[in-house]
């Protein structure tokens, strides 16, 4: 983590950074009388992401923190009572609860790293001039635009236990490899749900790494080059921290997208089997859709949200800038 | 000055817009639904069976042309996606007139106070009982038709194992069935000689086995009074019927997960014995035409058993015009009606008169050994509100002791957690 400070440290990518609210009022002290209408057309501005926010993300969430606390259902004719903490009594005592956050932290621990590492070593072979390179951008992306449910439906007939993966092993190994039915057996089935999920979303971060590594000054590389360094001591001394920012904003859309593992096991495994693929969303919707259970989902949900408020926040310190 | 005055309008304006098409959203998926001008909406599951669609839109437009009151509107969804939606729309206080509801669901419906009992001037007593939904000594729903379980073999793998093809006189004991697979499986033709479906989810899991620990003489949850499962679900049978199933697995004679489709596989020769429903036999008996036998699940001590009860229509509470609801449904009931649909769907026909249309089902007809099976074997899904939450705590069980998860633990939990349910909701008394 130790940056090497440098003298013409580029500017960091506007989109990786915050928006500044202090800077604000400095401008607004120099320019008194633009006050009210840059006010109001910044208001404007905020107001379309902000009614849909509200409305489909600030509300349900807190009626999904009072929905925790009482017996709630979806489907019932009773009505709803409050409860107190009994939906969460019953959840710390549900062992499914704790297979879940077990496979989840087990599916972020490795998807982080190994994705992030990925997506960084595509955007380093991209961002290069050469002829075709469009080509492998498009390659590199292309699972990017495909839904994620359809990745998976295809991705469950290679992963069956007479499909293209399982051929393939036989076919290179003369037939010495008899693959295992990946999806069936729990000990494969979250490997193969990781490899498949990194395929898909290493994409993604390849383009907001590439965004990072273009935003770094080619005179940094120049005076690099003028100082003799080898290719290594270029990335380590110039890529690398000029990626700072960008870093951190990878590590936590990872983090946050993998702790919401979801759609792929609700195609691919069903949490099966014998829960090795179950997570927490995929328990909430569980209980809260075909189960019915909606406070007890809430109470997930809840438990979800608060996990998830930790683990960013840590990152958040941990990358902190320690100037 | 100018600049940000124009940018200002400009947002306002997109942001006015965009509230307005949400608000616009939100009426129009209540405009399906609110029966405005005559029109009643209705649902149904089948969006992804075209020729059933097909039967029930030609019953819709019968019904339409035959007065000039009401217009019905069919709207279709995927079956996957079905109960979702409705179970969301009424939430939303949106349902439409008319819905289709799969038959172990009614119950929950109706305490939910989703349903109206029906009033129909058709004569329900000429159903096939599995196909009148009722609870608290009430109708609720009424299908056009249902579907047996039964096992398909081809007699020429049969005689080469010699093995005897079961009959509705004299089915397979369990026993026998071991000895058959045993057989079977020495031929070496297949990799597994059974398919049961195993890689099915959803409602397949306890509308398929559940039939086998019935057999065994465990059951769902105990219906005397459907207030909790243990002692049925967990007990001595139960833990006989998990470990025969598991065994099944084990000793190599089906997959722990089958092929997607195992009909295919079955005709693919992939399979020697398949256990699926009365729906794939047109297609089988096309492919191998005199070579297929069909058989009746096997006897495991108390006789063989298959789920009663499919997709039936009712009524919603909130329909403004039950009475031309009622009127259609009443109407749809006709045996050419019951009849077009049984035969887009190669289902089993709900009543007699109907079954009399179609060649395959009337007496003598090849198919009417699934009438036989309805009628002998079929065990309704326990009529209790509790039942979706039963049949997701089954299928999870059953997947996990499939998987090697302890029998006894794993059938203990699910008896605790649809305990734990049914208490929940006051033991979901009317």
């Amino acid at each position: 983590m130790a940056t090497v400070p440098l003298p013409t440290r580029p500017r960091v990518p506007e989109a990786s950074k915050p928006a500044p609210p202090p800077s604000d009022a400095k401008t607004n002290a120099r320019r008194r009388p633009g006050f009210r209408r840059d006010q109001l057309s910044g208001w404007g501005m905020i107001a379309p992401a902000a009614v849909l926010l509200l409305a489909f993300v600030f509300i349900p969430a807190i009626l999904g923190f009072g929905l925790a606390f009482t017996n709630a259902r979806l489907i019932s004719p009773r009505p709803v009572e409050f409860v107190g903490v009994d939906n969460f009594a019953r959840l710390f005592t549900d062992p499914t609860f704790y297979r879940a956050l077990l496979n989840v932290a087990y599916f972020t621990v490795v998807i982080v790293p190994v994705q992030s590492g990925l997506a960084l070593v595509m955007a380093l072979l991209i961002n290069k001039k050469f002829r075709g390179v469009n080509f492998f951008r498009t390659v590199y992306f292309l699972p990017v635009v495909t839904s994620m449910v359809v990745v998976s439906l295809l991705w469950l007939f290679m992963y069956r236990k007479d499909g293209l993966i399982n051929e393939i092993l036989s076919t290179v190994s003369f037939g010495l490899i008899k693959g295992p039915d990946w999806l069936g057996d729990p000990i494969t089935a979250m490997p193969a749900i990781i490899i498949l999920s990194i395929w898909q979303a290493a994409g993604f971060h390849m383009i907001i790494w590439l965004a990072g590594l273009q935003g770094i000054s080619g005179e940094l590389y120049e005076a690099a080059q003028l100082d003799g360094t080898s290719r290594w001591q270029q990335f380590r001394y110039v890529t690398w921290p000029g990626l700072f920012h960008t870093r951190s904003l990878v590590l936590v859309t990872i983090t946050i997208q993998a702790l919401g593992l979801f759609d792929q096991i609700s195609v691919m495994t069903q949490g099966g089997p014998m829960d090795s693929t179950t997570t927490i969303v995929y328990e909430a919707v569980r209980s809260g859709y075909r189960q019915q259970e909606t406070s007890y989902a809430s109470a997930i949900s809840l438990v979800f949200f608060v996990l998830v408020l930790i683990v960013s926040a840590v990152q958040r310190y941990l990358t902190r800038e320690k100037d | 000055m100018n600049k940000t005055l124009t940018k200002v309008l400009a947002t306002s304006i997109a942001a006015a817009a965009l509230t307005a098409t949400l608000a616009g959203c939100g009426k129009g998926s209540a405009s399906s639904s609110t029966e405005g001008s005559g029109e009643i909406a209705l649902w149904t599951h089948n969006a992804g069976n075209p020729d059933e669609l097909a039967a029930v839109q030609k019953i819709v437009d019968s019904y339409n042309g035959s007065q000039d009151k009401v217009k019905i509107k069919v709207q279709a969804f995927p079956q996957d996606s079905y109960n979702d939606s409705v179970v969301s729309a009424a939430a939303a206080g949106k349902l439409p007139c008319i819905v289709d509801i799969d038959g172990p669901n009614v119950p929950n419906w109706a305490w939910a106070g989703y349903l109206k009992p029906l009033e129909l001037g058709a004569d329900l007593s000429k159903q096939l009982p599995s196909t009148v939904a009722e609870w608290d000594g009430k109708p609720y729903a009424v299908g056009y038709y249902d579907v047996a379980l039964a096992m398909m073999a081809r007699a020429s793998d049969l005689k080469a194992a010699g093995v005897r093809a079961a009959t509705v006189e004299q089915p397979w004991t369990k026993e026998e069935f071991q000895e058959a697979l045993t057989k079977l499986k020495a031929l070496g033709k297949w990799d597994y000689p059974l398919d049961i479906g195993t890689a099915g989810t959803g409602e397949w899991l306890p509308y398929a086995y559940s039939p086998f620990l019935q057999s065994f003489g465990g059951d769902l949850v105990n219906r005397d009074g459907f207030q909790s499962a243990d002692g049925v679900l967990n007990g001595d049978k139960a833990v006989e019927w998990a470990g025969w199933f598991r065994g099944l697995a084990d000793q190599g004679f089906m997959a722990k997960k089958s092929g997607k489709d195992s009909t295919q596989d079955f005709l693919n020769n992939k399979s020697a014995i398949v256990y699926t429903g009365s729906w794939a036999a047109d297609k089988a008996k096309a492919a191998l035409g005199d070579d297929l036998v069909v058989m009746p699940p096997v006897d495991l001590g108390k006789g063989p058993k298959i789920g009663g009860a499919s997709w039936q229509w009712g009524v919603t509470s909130g329909c403004s015009n039950s009475e031309a609801a009622m009127d259609y449904l009443s109407y749809s009931l006709k045996p050419e009606n019951i009849a077009a649909v049984a035969k887009a769907t190669g289902a089993i026909p709900a009543s007699n008169e109907a079954a009399a249309q179609i060649p395959a089902f009337a007496e003598g007809g090849a198919n009417r050994i699934f009438m036989d099976f309805s009628r002998n074997y079929a065990v309704m899904r326990p009529e209790t509100p509790a039942y979706p939450f039963i049949a997701t705590e089954f299928g999870k069980a059953t997947q996990d002791i499939l998987n090697g998860a302890d029998a006894q633990s794993t059938l203990d939990k699910a008896v605790k957690a649809i305990d734990a349910n049914i208490k929940s909701n006051g033991g979901y008394k009317k």
